[in-house]
C-alpha cells in the first residue's frame, strides 16, 4: 500500500468514527464531568489525535474505545492542570465514575446518548436552542454549519448554544432519561425536535448552499438511534418510517426549474424504492405494538401514497380513515382539510365539499390559503365555475409564496377561460 | 439546588388572585396539601408567603443623593407577583413539578421558576 493510500484510509476511518462515535463520546464525557464545553473540546481533541496518529500507527481495532479513552484522558489532564477548586472536584468525580453506570433508574434505558438527547430537548430550553444543541452535541455539526443551516450569523448561533449550555448548568436541568411519569411527554418533545430538524432540511428551497449540512440525513440518523435506544416506543420507530417515506420522494419533488411538483404529478419511478421498503417495514413493526400515535399515522398515510404505482391507484378511502384517526391525536383544522381532500378523492367532490364548507363555517382557517384553494378545486370539478373563480381569487390573495401564486393563477385562468 | 418560585397572576381575576384565607380556626390553608405533598417528595420548603396586593407596593430607586419613592410595583403589567416560595430540591424537573402543583398554578396563575445564585 502506498503512504498516500494509508493516509486516505486513516482519514476515512476517522470520518467514519466521527459519524459513529462523536455523540457517544460527548455524551459520556458530559456524564463524567458535567461540563458541556469541556466534553466537546476533549472529543474534538481526540479526533484530532486520531487524524494525527492513525495514519502512521494504523487504525486501532476498536476505534470507538481508542477515541473514548483518549478523550477521557484529555479531560482528566485538563481538569488536573486547572487551578480552580471547582474543576479539581470534577476530576475526582471523573475518576470515580464508571465507564457506564450500573443502575439506570426507573426508565430502564442505559445509553448516554439518550440522556443527552433528552437533556438537549428539555422543554425549559427554547425550541431553537433544542435543535441547535442536538445538532452540535449529538450529531457533531460545527457551530458554523448549524448557523448556515438556519441562516443566522455564526456569532448568533454560538451565543444561542452558549446560552443553552449555561441554562442547563445554572438552572439545574438534569442529565438523564426522564423517570417513567415524565417519559411520555418528554419523548414527544424529542420526537418533535427530530421531525422539525427533518422538515428544516426537507422544506428548504431548491438549489441552496452546497455547504448546507444534510439536515434530513441527520434527522433520520438520530431518529434511528432513538428508535434503537427506545425499542418500546412505537412512535420513535413510526417517526423514522415517516421520515424515510417522505425522504424517498425527495428526488421527484422538484422539477428541472426547481419548482415544486405536486404528489399527484411526481415521476414515481424516481422515488427511492429502498427507503420506501425500509419505511414500510419499520412502520409495520411499529403498528404491531398496537399503540398508534401521530407519527405512525402520518407514516401510514405516507405509505398509502408510496405503495400506489400510479397516482390513480392511491387508496384514498384508507387515507381519509387515517386522517380521521390522526385528528384524535392532533386536533387541527389543517388535518380536517386534508381529510376532506381524501374524502373528495374517495367518494367524489360533493362529499369533500360538504366537509370543506363545514370547516369554512368554523372559521378556524379563515386566513389559510389552502382552504379556498381546495374549495375552488372541488367546485371546478363539480363544474361550478363562477364559484370556483371566486375561490381561486380569494386563495390568490392569501397565498404566501410566489410558486403557490403562480400555480393558483394558472388554475384561475383555466376556469375563467 | 435552591429555587425561588414566583407566583404570578392577575389579582383582579376571579380565580387568579390572592388565595382566600382559610375560614374558621380548624380549616387548613389552601397551600397545606401542597406543602405536605412536597415534603413527602423530599422537596424542602425553605420559606414562602403570599404577598399583600399590588396596591400596597412601593418602588424605591436612587437618583444622585435623592431617594425616589413611588407608589406601585416596578412594572405596571396585568400580571403581578402574588407570592413566592423558596424551595430546595434535586433539579429543575423537581422544581417544575413543585411549581405545577402549587395552588396558584392550579388556579390558573403562572409560576416563574428561578434558580437562586448561591445555594446555601
Amino acid at each position: 500500500m502506498t503512504p498516500g493510500a494509508v493516509t486516505t484510509s486513516a482519514e476515512a476511518a476517522v470520518a467514519e468514527a466521527f459519524r459513529q462515535e462523536w455523540g457517544k463520546i460527548v455524551a459520556s464525557l458530559i456524564r463524567m464531568t458535567g461540563n458541556w464545553d469541556l466534553a466537546e473540546e476533549c472529543a474534538q481533541d481526540a479526533f484530532a489525535a486520531a487524524l494525527a496518529k492513525w495514519g502512521s500507527d494504523g487504525v486501532p481495532d476498536r476505534p470507538g474505545a481508542w477515541l473514548t479513552t483518549t478523550a477521557r484522558n484529555r479531560a482528566l489532564d485538563r481538569l488536573r492542570r486547572s487551578k480552580t477548586e471547582a474543576l479539581k472536584l470534577q476530576e475526582v468525580a471523573v475518576l470515580s465514575v464508571p465507564e457506564e453506570p450500573a443502575a439506570w433508574g426507573d426508565s430502564g434505558v442505559s445509553d448516554d446518548r439518550l440522556r443527552l438527547m433528552f437533556t438537549c430537548c428539555h422543554p425549559a430550553l427554547t425550541l431553537e436552542a433544542r435543535v441547535a444543541l442536538t445538532l452540535r452535541t449529538l450529531a457533531g455539526l460545527t457551530t458554523a454549519e448549524i448557523a448556515r443551516a438556519f441562516l443566522v450569523p455564526e456569532a448568533t448561533m454560538a451565543k444561542r448554544l452558549t446560552r443553552a449550555k449555561h441554562k442547563i448548568r445554572d438552572a439545574g436541568i438534569p442529565y438523564r432519561v426522564p423517570p417513567a411519569h415524565l417519559l411520555p411527554e418528554r419523548t414527544t418533545g424529542v420526537l418533535a425536535v427530530l421531525y422539525l430538524l427533518f422538515n428544516e432540511g426537507y422544506s428548504a428551497s431548491a438549489g441552496g448552499d452546497l455547504m448546507r449540512p444534510d439536515l434530513t440525513g441527520e434527522a433520520i440518523r438520530l431518529g434511528r438511534l432513538l428508535a434503537v435506544l427506545m425499542p418500546d416506543e412505537p412512535e420513535a420507530t413510526g417517526l423514522v418510517a415517516l421520515m424515510l417515506l417522505q425522504d424517498a420522494r425527495s428526488a421527484a419533488r422538484l422539477d428541472g426549474n426547481g419548482e415544486l411538483v405536486s404528489l399527484e404529478d411526481q415521476d414515481r419511478a424516481r422515488w427511492d424504492a429502498a427507503k420506501i421498503a425500509e419505511g414500510i417495514t419499520l412502520l409495520e413493526a411499529a403498528l404491531r405494538r398496537q399503540r398508534a400515535g401521530p407519527y405512525q399515522l402520518q407514516a401510514a398515510i405516507a405509505a398509502c401514497h408510496a405503495e400506489a404505482p400510479r397516482a390513480g391507484d392511491t387508496d384514498w378511502a384508507q387515507i381519509a380513515l387515517l386522517y380521521g384517526e390522526l385528528r384524535k391525536f392532533v386536533p387541527s383544522p389543517v388535518i380536517d382539510l386534508n381529510r376532506a381532500v381524501a374524502v373528495a378523492m374517495a367518494e367524489g367532490p360533493e362529499a369533500g365539499l360538504a366537509l370543506v364548507d363545514e370547516l369554512a363555517a368554523d372559521g378556524g382557517l379563515s386566513s389559510y390559503y389552502l382552504l379556498p384553494a381546495t374549495r375552488a378545486d372541488l367546485l371546478r370539478r363539480l363544474n361550478r365555475r363562477p364559484e370556483a373563480v371566486e375561490c381561486y381569487r380569494t386563495a390568490l390573495k392569501l397565498a404566501p409564496t410566489e410558486p403557490e401564486r403562480r400555480y393558483l393563477a394558472k388554475r384561475l385562468a383555466e376556469v375563467s377561460g | 439546588m435552591r429555587y425561588m418560585l414566583l407566583m404570578c397572576g392577575d389579582e383582579a381575576a376571579p380565580h387568579d388572585g390572592p388565595l382566600p384565607a382559610a375560614e374558621g380556626d380548624e380549616a387548613e390553608p389552601c397551600w397545606m396539601p401542597w406543602a405536605r405533598e412536597m415534603q413527602a417528595r423530599g422537596v424542602l420548603l425553605v420559606e414562602g408567603s403570599q404577598l399583600q396586593p399590588v396596591s400596597t407596593a412601593t418602588t424605591v430607586r436612587n437618583s444622585g443623593d435623592e431617594v425616589l419613592v413611588a407608589d406601585g410595583p416596578f412594572a405596571e403589567t396585568k400580571e403581578q407577583i402574588l407570592g413566592y416560595d423558596v424551595i430546595e430540591c434535586a433539579d429543575l424537573d423537581e422544581a417544575i413539578y413543585a411549581a405545577s402543583r402549587h395552588p396558584v398554578a392550579l388556579a390558573g396563575g403562572v409560576v416563574e421558576v428561578r434558580p437562586v445564585l448561591a445555594s446555601v
